[in-house]
Order: structure tokens, then sequence, then C-alpha cells
């Protein structure tokens, strides 16, 4: 029994019928239970209108005012065999209630009302019960191919394109599980119904009988046949469509290769032969499909054609009655129904079946990983005691090339190792190889003692850290990407309120109907212990201390100042900024502080802020307003025309066009100089180059709007000690101050909520935690000034205790898809810091810090290595080097050449011997 | 504070852009940072590597060099005068440390602008060219009277 179930796990059952059959054996006959009891109340419903008709409305059984019928009557004769006499009275249950014709009507047709109801409800229960049964089929299979993904040996994911998985998960199934409910109970329900009728007509007369068979039969044997290529058309629609994803995956991962390389036409002609494919594919699938549809159609309406000439024939020559032919068309109007959906049934049963091999194949690989050895641990995993032992290893590659070669050794679990050697001397492999990332080898590897492959999960995952060369991080915060190492099973269960106890019971049954994982989600996962922590708080401590290792800490810092706090958030946090701002301000307020920032103030013009944030006085929130376009709301001129500001603005403009027109006029677009234009971009310029021609000699009040508007534009981004052309005056500034005032007096609704504007005393909802505890700007050009300002204010973070909350903020930070938005450097610090965190005993480093310069790599390394070689965390490392010479750090160097382990000592050693190493690092 | 157009004038004055274009003075003055300093802060400091000439708009500057540790004061100076204008040209250790001693606003000229501007407009090039063969000849044919000068002293 244990082997069947371990054969199970391997391989998924080959047709879809034995998969169903596996899994709903006990509700597929509940269900068909279901379906028989609800067939008396079915016939009889059919049977009732009859009696009505030929009853009390036709008079049949009443042939006198006062007549009675009896009605309800159950009685049946009692067999011979069972000692019934022959000319016996039948046996009465129950003799019923007699009733005249009216009455009699009035209770057949509440019986047929009644019988109706009954027949809705059975629908309705058979209906939701198919459909639930296929959804968790749906469920179960999706949960299945999943899992497989989880236990598929590493070296089969290089076969596997995401996409391509992504969607057989997603759509491919679907269908299948719509089936599941249909797969047992719909053949035998119509095929029950099929029967009756054809019984019926052998019945009345075995010569039509004969010649519906056998069109039945040239139905069943000839449509089949045509389905043959539909098959196989089916298959390759699946096939190219699931191409096609993978494809438009690829793209998407890609691009920068289609625009470096100018192939964006070669990937259009690709894209459009594949289409091309399809289409193909599937207008010859859908004319095979309506030649059949006709084939059935045209066959179904040639019966009646010979019923009623042989039947006519067999009435008129007196072989049959009138009664016996309407009888037999009668019932083979039943006939087609069944058979119709029979056929359509048998339909998708060849298309599930097709996508169900398909899946099946796809998600079939040899050498699964074993369940057991992912099993959840909850308790504590001892650490390691013994390292690695090694014994005669090869690895060998798909194409036959050798990547290691006999290596044999040891790495005791208090060794720091570096591995040098050329790029693929077989240090990444090795690395991988006690990651247990390459399965495929040949001799032995212990640790532990025990064999590298029969270790659980729990202990590998957890008591070896690993770092690639490319970490994988997902979609989240940077804080969620860093614990990800710790989430190793549901350590603490949530704590449900009354309503959420019940919706968890209800999941957890839903889970187990559809063999789905049993661990909730909404647990807390996070293996603190691992950690070396005992809760939330104390784990960010933790978190700190390995950022710092890693040299990421100042990085997340600078997240948390740009981050975004939402007050009703962090009420506490926004408090103490408010302080912060207060306390810095005093600061700010001595020589020589005051000239390198200047701070918000409502009643005076920001001369190191542009001219537009001057009339605002404030941040755009997130959301709908763009404040690019802030320049042509058409409240925002309003209010600078009544304040005679329009012409003063299309004046500076036009000065700010000129002399950029002067200055850059003979540089290439593409020159970098033009990112010192703020206010132009080099693709405008030769606009601005035609309108100063053009408008040469016109004044304000001759020009257009669109004229007028295009200068005006140019002054909202105007920063007197930036662009330093003279174009604001004490007067002009004192305009611009009554024009800020008028604009936030006279704000219209829609703008109200967009706006948050600068106050002194108020947090800055739009704003970062920097802004808004400096709320104001450092001016240009002070010597040192950024450097002293932003020294000076993580000071006062610091004596406001703020530090660690703006990390937790730091830690929010969205890192983007795959972690785009950390340069690459960030990222390989990231990656090194989750292995960190889960303080492994082992911790192989293979080439992971390549994106950053000598010195940054050196100093990681070194204070890593030194870290782990201090008493009380004394872990074993092992290091593929990109650079021979940071070897120095470690206590034994591994030399690698061609897969084979050429040299290995100590550092100082080797450089004595005069060797290889020597050579690498001279 | 100044504007670009007497940044330009400033500009001018500096020998070795004596004889450039005025508008790409102008391009020059507006592509340099402005950079102020309060008294006490270097503009440079004596061995670090310059990469950068600032030409003093306003204020005043003490030029000391450090001798074993003691700093002497060689010389003070102030309005249009250009602190390491061989510095947008190459890199070369500062020769002596420049000091505001009041507030000073200057103009400074990074080396990796100007070669743009350079590359930009290879006319600025020549130049720069001229102007530096001009003082290569003076400074060749003082050496000359020099050396001569110390035959006769020493021979």
């Amino acid at each position: 029994m244990a082997d069947d179930k371990k054969d199970q796990d391997k391989v998924l059952p080959a047709t879809v019928f034995q998969f169903a059959w596996m899994h709903t054996k006990k509700q597929q006959l509940w269900v068909l239970g279901i379906v028989l009891l609800s067939m008396p109340s079915y016939f009889l419903a059919l049977d009732i209108p009859k009696r009505i008709v030929n009853g009390p409305i036709q008079g049949r059984g009443f042939p006198t005012e006062d007549s009675r019928e009896i009605f309800l009557k159950i009685a049946f004769d009692i067999p011979a065999w069972l000692g019934g006499a022959e000319a016996a009275e039948p046996f009465v249950l129950f003799s019923g209630f007699s009733l005249d014709r009216w009455n009699t009507l009035v209770a057949l047709s509440c019986t047929f009302l009644l019988l109706v109801i009954i027949n809705g409800l059975f629908k309705f229960y058979i209906n939701l019960y198919k459909g639930r049964l296929g959804e968790r089929m749906l469920r179960r299979l999706r949960f299945e191919l999943v899992d497989r993904l989880l236990r598929f040996p590493i070296p089969h994911f290089k076969r596997v394109k995401q996409s391509e998985v992504a969607s057989m998960v997603k759509d491919e199934v679907e269908p299948i599980g719509g089936f599941v409910g249909e797969a047992f109970i719909t053949p035998v329900f119509l095929g029950g119904q099929a029967l009756t009728a054809m019984a019926f007509i052998m019945l009345q007369s075995a010569w039509l009988g004969l010649i519906a068979g056998g069109i039945v039969a040239v139905q069943a044997i000839l449509i089949p046949r045509l389905r043959r290529r539909l098959v196989e058309l089916g298959r390759q629609r699946q096939i190219t469509a699931r191409q096609l994803a993978g494809k438009v995956g690829e793209l998407v991962d890609g691009i920068t290769s289609v625009h470096v390389n100018d192939t964006s036409n070669f990937e259009r002609a690709d894209i459009s032969a594949r289409l091309g494919h399809i289409f193909a594919i599937r207008y010859e699938l859908f004319q095979r499909k309506f030649f059949v549809k006709f084939l059935n159609n045209f066959l179904a309406q040639v019966t009646p054609f010979v019923f009623y000439l042989l039947g006519g024939y067999f009435a008129l020559t007196g072989r049959m009655d009138i009664g016996q032919l309407v009888a037999v068309i009668a019932a083979y109007k039943d006939l087609p129904a069944p058979i119709r959906e029979l056929i359509s049934w048998d339909q998708q049963r060849l298309d599930v079946q097709v996508k169900y091999t398909q899946v099946v194949e796809q998600f079939h690989s040899d050498g699964m990983i074993d369940r057991q050895l992912q099993e959840a641990t909850l308790e504590p995993v001892t650490g390691l005691r013994d390292g690695y032992k090694l014994n005669g290893l090869s690895v060998v590659d798909d194409t036959g090339n050798k990547l290691l070669e006999g290596v044999s050794t040891q790495f005791s679990l208090d060794q720091r190792i570096a591995v040098v050697g050329g790029l693929n001397a077989g240090g990444e492999t090795l690395a991988d190889v006690l990651a247990r990332l390459l399965p495929e080898n040949r001799g032995t590897i212990k640790l532990n003692a025990d064999d590298l492959e029969k270790l659980p999960e729990s202990i590998t995952g957890r008591r070896i850290g690993y770092v690639p060369a490319e970490i994988s991080l997902f979609f989240g915060s940077l804080g969620e990407n860093l614990t990800y190492g710790l989430k190793h099973a549901p350590f603490k269960a949530k704590d449900y309120d009354e309503a959420g106890k019940k919706q968890r019971k209800w999941e957890l049954a839903e889970a187990k109907n559809a063999g789905n994982s049993e661990l909730d989600i909404a647990a807390d996962w996070t293996n603190y212990q691992a950690a070396g922590a005992t809760d939330h708080k104390d784990l960010i401590f933790k978190v700190m201390e390995t950022l710092k290792l890693v040299d990421l800490a100042s990085d997340v810092m600078n997240f948390g100042l740009k981050g975004i706090v939402v007050p009703s958030v962090r009420p506490d946090l926004v408090q103490k900024i408010l302080s912060a701002r207060k306390e810095l301000k005093t600061r700010l307020a001595k020589d020589p502080y005051a000239e390198m920032v200047e701070l918000f103030d409502p009643a005076t013009y920001t001369v190191q802020a542009t001219v537009s944030e001057n009339l605002l006085f404030g941040t755009f929130l997130d959301g709908d307003f763009d404040g690019e376009q802030l320049h042509k709301d058409p409240f925002l001129h309003q209010v600078l025309k009544d304040n005679d500001l329009l012409q003063s603005f299309y004046e500076i403009g036009h000065e700010m066009a000129s002399t950029a027109v002067e200055l850059f006029a003979d540089l290439d677009p593409g020159h970098p100089f033009f990112e010192q234009l703020s206010f132009m971009t080099a693709e405008e310029m030769p606009e601005y180059q035609a309108a100063l021609t053009r408008l040469k000699g016109l004044v304000y009040d001759d020009l257009a709007d669109a004229d007028r508007e295009m200068f005006i534009r140019l002054t909202f981004d105007y920063v007197e000690p930036r662009h330093r052309i003279g174009l604001l005056d004490d007067d002009l500034r004192n305009k611009l101050l009554k024009t800020r005032h008028a604009f936030r007096e006279g704000l219209p609704e829609r703008l109200q909520t967009v706006i948050e504007f600068y106050d002194p005393d108020v947090y800055n909802c739009a704003s970062s935690v920097q802004d808004n505890i400096l709320m104001g700007r450092i001016a240009y050009g002070v010597a040192e000034g950024q450097k002293t300002i932003l020294g000076m204010l993580r000071d006062v973070l610091d004596e406001h205790e703020l530090y660690d909350e703006i990390f937790t903020v730091g830690l929010e930070f969205n890192i983007g898809v795959s972690g785009k938005r950390l340069t690459s450097a960030q990222r390989q610090k990231l990656g090194l810091a989750r292995a960190l965190l889960k303080q492994p005993d082992f911790l192989i480093v293979n080439r992971a810090l390549a994106a950053l310069d000598r010195p940054g790599q050196e100093k990681i390394i070194s204070d890593i290595v030194n870290n782990a070689r201090s008493t009380e965390v004394n872990r074993g490392v092992f290091w593929v080097l990109a650079s021979p010479v940071m070897a120095k750090y470690f206590d034994r160097v591994l030399v690698m050449d061609q897969g084979r382990l050429v040299e290995d000592g100590e550092p100082d050693e080797l450089i004595a011997k005069q060797g290889k190493f020597a050579k690498l690092i001279a | 504070m100044t504007s670009l157009k007497e940044e330009v004038e400033v500009l001018r004055r500096v020998p070795l852009f004596a004889q450039l274009d005025p508008a790409k003075l102008k391009l020059l003055a507006f592509t340099s940072e402005r950079m102020s300093f309060l008294p006490g802060q270097d503009l440079c400091r004596q061995g670090d590597i310059g990469d950068a000439a600032y030409v003093i708009l306003s204020g005043e500057a003490s030029i000391i060099i450090n001798q074993n540790g003691n700093e002497f004061v060689v010389a003070q100076v102030g309005e249009n005068a250009v602190i390491g204008e061989i510095a947008v040209l190459c890199e070369v250790p500062r020769t002596a440390t420049v000091r505001a001693d009041t507030k000073l606003q200057s103009l400074k000229i990074d080396k990796e602008t100007f070669i743009r501007l350079i590359r930009e407009f290879p006319d600025m090039g020549i130049e720069i060219m001229r102007e530096l063969a001009d003082r290569l000849t003076k400074t060749t044919s003082e050496l000359s009277v020099a050396r001569s000068e110390l035959k006769a002293a020493t021979g």
C-alpha cells in the first residue's frame, strides 16, 4: 500500500478518468445514486400530462357526470413464484381516494406541480454537486502541479519555460476540472435515456428499431473516425498556444536585447509566423468541427424520413398499427437529444484527455524530490555537528563537459575557505553541489555524517546559507525579501476571532477536500529563533546588524528617509518627526548653517525652489493629478492673470528661451550639457528657436495664446541660484508671494484633495520623511552644504531615537519586480544578508558580489569572514572568489583548475609554495 | 548675487580663457557650478588630486604651504584670481592649500565639463593650445636665460 502511494506520487494517472475516479470515487457514486433517485419522479412528470389530457380533460374513465376515479391507489400483482395465485386480486397497499372529474383534474395538476418542484430541486442539487466536484478537482489538479514543480529536481528547470508552465497551471487545466463533474454521470444518464428510447422503439417494431439502431451505429462509428484528426489538431493548437505564451514571456524578459540589436522586426515576423500557424490549425479545426456537426444533424434528420416512409408503408400494408407508428416517432424524438449530448460529451472528453495527457507529460520528471524531505518542521533544527566529506566527486553536464573531476576532500564547520581559479574552473560547480543544487553527480558527499541527498530540506535550508551569483527576489518590500529565508513553517498560529475561526474551519475543510496544503498562510511563519531573535522587534535589531555587516544599512536608512509615512498608521513617528523638525530648525538658525539651507516659510519667497513650487507651496499627493501639468490648470492661470503676472511670466520665459538658445543651439541634442538645462529638453530647442525668430519684434499683446503659453511654461521651472540669468527682482517676488496666498485661498474643490501645502507646524503627508524633517531646501552651490546638513539631520534623528523607526520604514521600501528598483550591488548585498540572517552553520557564497567595486567587495568579505571567525559565531564559510587576492582573509584556499582541485592549503603556505595560487595573485 | 553676465566678465580675465569666444565662455559659466565658501573652509588641499579650477568672484583667500606639518601662508588672493587652472586639463596634485579668509564666492570649473566643451568646440582647444604654447616659449626662454646666468655665476 505504501508502495502504491509512492507510485502515485511519481506519475499522475494516465487518463483523466483514472485521475477523477481515484479522487472522487465516493462522490461520483453518491451523485449517481441521486441521479437514479431522481429518475422515478422525472418519468412521472413526463407521464402525468398524458393522464391529465386523457383522463379529466378528454373524459376517459368518466362516462357520466358523477363518475369517480380512484386516485393514488397503490396496488400490484404478486407474481406466482412469490406465492400469488393466478387470478388473485392484486395486492393493495393503499386503496386511494375516490374523486370526481373536477377534483381529479385539480389533484393531478397539483401532483404535476409538486413533481416539477421536486425535479427542479433534484436538478439544482445535482448541478451544484457536480460543479463543486469539478471546482475541487481543478483546485486539486492545480495544487498537484505546483506541488510537483516544487519537487522537480533542479536540472529539470533547464528545460522548462516559465511562462509555458504558468499557462498550463492557469489555463490548460481549467476545462479538466469542469469535465470531472460530468465524467461519469453524464454518460450513464444520457446513455440510459437513449437505451430506454431504443428499447421502446424495438418493442414497437423490430424493423424500425433496427433502422434507428443502424443509423446510430453509423454515427457511433463514423464520427469518432472523423474526430481523430480533430484530436490531433486540438493537441497542436494547445502546444502552439503554449509556445506563443512562452515566446511572449521570453520577449518581455529579453526586451533590452531586442532594442540593442535592432531585432524588433525579426520578433514581429516571428510572432506573425506563429500566429499564422495557430490560425491555420484553428481554421482547419473549425472546418472539421462544423462538418462533423453537419453530418450529425443530417443523420438525425434522416431517421424520421425513414420512419415516415417505411413506417408509413408498414402501416398501409397493415403490418403495424397507426398508434404504434406514432409512438415510435414520439419515442424517436427523445433519442437524438441524449445522443447529441453524448456525442458532445465525447468531444469534450477527447479535448480534455488531450489537455490532460499534455499536462501530465510536462509535469513528469524522473528523480522528483521525496515528499518527506520537504516536510514542514516546527521544531528547532539542531545545528550541524560535522562538516562535508567529499569522495571522488565528479560532475558532467548535458553536453559531456567535465565540470568537476575526482574531488575528494573535507570541509569542516570552523574553516573559512576561499575557492579561486578562473571562471568555470570548478569552484562554482562545487558550491552548487554543496548547496545540493546539482544532484546529478558521481561520488559521495556526506554532511553531518549523512548522505547529503538524504538530508531533509529543513536541515539543508536552515543550517546552510547559499548565496548565488544572481539572487532572485520577488515583488514586495525589502524586509519581506530579507526575512524570506526564515519562513520555514507556520510557527505561531494566528489568533482568530469568532468569525475568523469559522472562516478558517471552512478553508481547512475545503483544502482537505481538494488535497491541498493544510498549513495556514495567515500564521506567523517567521522563524525568529533561527535568526537568534525572540520576537518581531528583536528581529529588526538582528536585521540591522546583518545589514551593517553587508554594508546595506545606510542604503536602507536612505530608503526610510525617502519613504512616505502615513500619519494614521504611525502617529507616534509623525510626532517625533515634528519635534525633530523643530530641533533642526533651532540648530540651523545659527551661522554658518543658515546659509546652507532655506526653510519653507509661508511669508517668504523660497529662493532655492522653482517658481512653481513657490506658487504652489506644497506637494501633490499621489493620484490622478499630474503635477507636471500644473501650468495648464485654468484656476492657476486665472490667479496669475488676476495678479498681473502673465506678462512678466512671458517675459521671463522669453529671456530664458533666448539664453538657452544662445548657449545650446550649437550643441548636439544628445549632449550631456542638456541635463543642466532643467527647463527645456534638447527636442524642444528647435521649436523655441523657431518661435523666437518668428515672434521677433512682437509685444505681448500681439501674441496668440499658444505662443504666450509656450514661454510662460518655462518660467515655472526657474530657480535663480541655479540658472543665474538674473530674472527675479524683489517686486516680482512679492507679487509671487501674493499670488501664493491667493492661490491657496481660492483653491477649487477638485484641487483641494490633491495638494498638501507646506506648513512649518504640520506633517506633510505627500513629502518624504527627510523633507518633513527639513521642511526646506538645501542651498545650491554651498561648499559641503549637502553633506553638512544631512549629517546634522542624522544627528538629530539619533537624538530623537528615530533611527530604528525610520529604518523600519526603509525596510518597507518596495523593491519592484525582481528587485529592479535596487541597484545590482544592492541586490547582491540583500542576497548575502538573506543568507546570513538565518545564522547558518555553513555559508556558501558563489561569486556573489560581482557588481561591487574592489574596495567594496574587500570590505564586505573581510567583515563577514572575521565575523564568522569570532568565537560567538564560529561559522564555516565557503566562498568562491572572483578575485584571488582576497583569499588572504581566509583560513584555507582551494585552487581549482579544469574541474580538479589542484592546490589546497593556508594562503601563506600556498604563496610560499610558488605554485598556481602564487601565480594567480601575482 | 552675480549673474551669468558678470561671471562671463570674470572668466574673460582668466589668461587661459582670455582668447575664447564670449558665447563659449557664457556656456562655460552656465554649465559650471557656483560654489560659496565660509571663512576657514578649504577650496582645495595640498596633495589632493585636483579635478577642478576655481575662479574667485568675491572674497579673499590664503594660499598655504604645508611643510613638515607646519603651515605657511605664502600669498593672499582675491577677486578674479584663478586657482589651479591646470587642473581643468590634467590631474595633478595640488601644490598648496587654498583657504577662504572671508566669505567667498567662486565659480567651480570642473575638468569633465571643460573637456566636454573642448570636445564639442575644437576651436576652443586650439585657443588653449596656443595659450599654453605661448607660455611654454616664455618659460623655455626664461629657463635658458636662468641657465646661462647660473653658469655665469658658478662657472
